[in-house]
């Protein structure tokens, strides 16, 4: 396999990943499915869907209530999962994991309860152009309610986050919400840096780090962040379930968000006083099968070391942008970072002319499976003058073969449209 | 690739590259704005509504991909000099043909004038758009837009 050349490390066997992934075995009209679009959801290993398999055949009740023993082998499969999901990132301790649906709700959690807590009229919320609508709209929503500022981060030519007039931007605000990884142009932010300069200016921080955590070693000590989210569908775990980490002494002091069963101490005709973290910020009955896969997902993730994960993807990455430049020419526009060590596995495209779409519709007739579109990010999009671009993300299972098929695809999308 | 070019039909390419009607019509003109928040897609459909109920001038702005463009461009050569009735039942039938019923549009008045006997022209070039499902948002986008300018127009 051509691929093998690029295995750095030894213990980075694509092949045999790849056979882990039932689903990227198969055949499109005759052609080997090149699966380039893990930035939006990533495939799982079968590992991950016997866990949930498992659960369900043998142990499955819902969670903290039964009393009998399947019920609590189904407790101590998801508080296991929300132990390994600790430990993966680094958090001091399980309890400061929250899970919820995904990482949309974790910073619509935040944004409600911190938010609404702690931001008033006149205080200034600061972002980055480069932030997925997720963490956008809600600090938008509750600024439409509260009446706060949201300030914005730039980027330079390069794509890289112009922190020159970050301290200004910081001036007097209460929170900074950033991504880890620009989920368009592969960015990756100095996230230490950042948390430091906002910790300086007494404002709180939250992480978007669900383009980062799925590709490279996290933990949230080191980086010095209040808040992180992330999503498992984009971490080898199944969709329905993301994580909040936050600092145990923010988490216990926030009012809870949505409410319910499962996240009270007691209710009386007079009121309700809430459990404490994470039950308070759980309610309902929760995405236990979806734990369970998580969990399973951190598992694999940890087989191969994210050490090692990271330093495949910048060499995939190093090998597509050199590949893609030299084989589709000129009228291929890469996005982002030149550097594959300042940046992650995304590749936004743009071939001069012919709209994402259209390239994406080519890319299929390949069986090459990329991403069109603004991505959830169109100040980001606004900001670099395109409306859609076509994005290729990379992952574990991904490679040289991968980027020669979307190169060879690419080139036919151009000579289709015939510019 | 025969399966591209039935989606990618040489007039559709054409429309793309020379797209008719494109630019801007001042004030009292209607502006109308229609987005496909799936891909980003935006398009400016500004028309002139006579005295006579003659759609009199329509011209596109916006950006998309060469569904979309041709789509628009097609859908503005086709309209453009008819009455609001003339260019409502041209709308019909080609949402006919897309096989989008009033309500997928959220316009439960096109259901009646869902299976006309129209003769689109060029624009049947856009039948194969039918097979890629997730394209018929691409070329329905200005139509849906075209509909609601004429909403805002004869109000």
């Amino acid at each position: 396999m051509k691929g093998s050349i690029m295995t750095s490390s030894p213990t980075f066997d694509i092949a045999k990943i790849r056979k882990d992934f039932p689903i990227l075995s198969q055949i499109q009209d005759g052609k080997r499915l090149v699966y380039l679009d893990s930035g939006a959801s990533s495939q799982r290993p079968t590992s991950v869907l016997d866990a949930m398999d498992h659960l369900y055949t043998h142990s499955y009740a819902n969670v903290h209530r039964g009393v009998y023993q399947v019920a609590e082998r189904a407790t101590n499969a998801y508080e296991d999962a929300r132990s390994k999901v600790a430990k993966f990132i680094g958090a001091p301790s399980a309890n400061e994991i929250i899970f919820t649906k995904n990482a949309t709700e974790a910073i619509n959690l935040v944004a409600h309860s911190w938010g609404r807590a702690n931001l008033q009229s006149g205080d200034a919320v600061v972002l980055t152009i480069m932030e997925h609508h997720a963490n956008i709209v809600p600090w938008q929503m509750l600024a439409a309610e509260i009446g706060f500022e949201i300030r914005w981060v730039a980027i330079d030519e390069d794509g890289m986050l112009d922190t020159s007039n970050l301290d200004v931007l910081l001036d007097g605000a209460k929170m900074f919400a950033f991504t880890a990884m620009s989920n368009v142009l592969g960015t990756l932010t100095d996230t230490k840096a950042l948390c430091a300069a906002a910790q300086k200016a007494g404002a709180v921080t939250l992480i978007d780090a669900c383009q980062s955590v799925p590709h490279m070693p996290t933990d949230v000590v080191d980086m010095g962040a209040d808040f992180i989210v992330f999503s498992g569908h984009k971490m080898l775990g199944p969709s329905g379930i993301g994580v909040l980490w936050g600092r145990a002494e923010l988490l216990d002091a926030m009012p809870p968000f949505l409410g319910g069963g499962g996240m009270i101490l007691n209710v009386t005709k007079d009121g309700f006083t809430p459990d404490g973290v994470p039950g308070k910020f759980e309610a309902g009955t929760p995405p236990i099968a979806e734990a369970v896969g998580l969990g399973a997902a951190v598992d694999y993730l940890n087989e191969l070391g994210m050490e090692a994960v990271r330093e495949h993807e910048v060499s995939l990455t190093a090998y597509a942008l050199r590949t893609l430049t030299e084989t589709v020419g000129e009228t291929l526009t890469i996005y982002g970072p030149s550097e594959p060590a300042a940046r992650g596995g995304v590749l936004s495209l743009e071939l001069a002319d012919v709209h994402a779409h259209d390239i994406s519709q080519v890319l299929d007739e390949h069986a090459v499976c990329v991403r069109p579109g603004h991505h959830c990010a169109k100040p980001l999009m606004r900001h670099l003058g395109v409306n859609a671009t076509a994005r290729a993300s990379l992952y574990i299972y991904n490679d040289t073969d991968d980027i020669d098929a979307l190169a060879e695809a690419l080139v036919q999308a151009r000579d289709f449209f015939s510019i | 690739m025969s399966g591209l070019e039935e989606l990618y039909k040489e007039i559709i390419i054409d429309h793309y590259r020379s797209p008719r009607n494109k630019g801007e019509l001042p004030p009292p003109a209607t502006r109308t704005e229609g987005f496909n928040p799936l891909c980003g897609d935006e398009i400016v459909i500004y028309i002139d509504v006579d005295s006579n109920g003659v759609l009199s001038d329509i011209k596109i702005g916006g950006q998309g991909c060469s569904i979309s463009q041709s789509s628009a461009s097609m859908m503005s050569a086709a309209v453009k000099g008819k009455t609001v009735a003339e260019a409502q039942e041209i709308i019909g039938g080609f949402k006919a043909m897309m096989s989008v019923h009033g309500d997928a549009l959220g316009d439960p008045a096109s259901e009646a004038t869902a299976e006309p006997e129209v003769d689109l022209g060029d624009l049947e070039a856009l039948k194969g758009v039918v097979k890629f499902p997730v394209r018929i948002k691409c070329a329905t986008l200005s139509w849906n837009t075209l509909t609601q300018a004429i909403d805002e127009a004869t109000a």
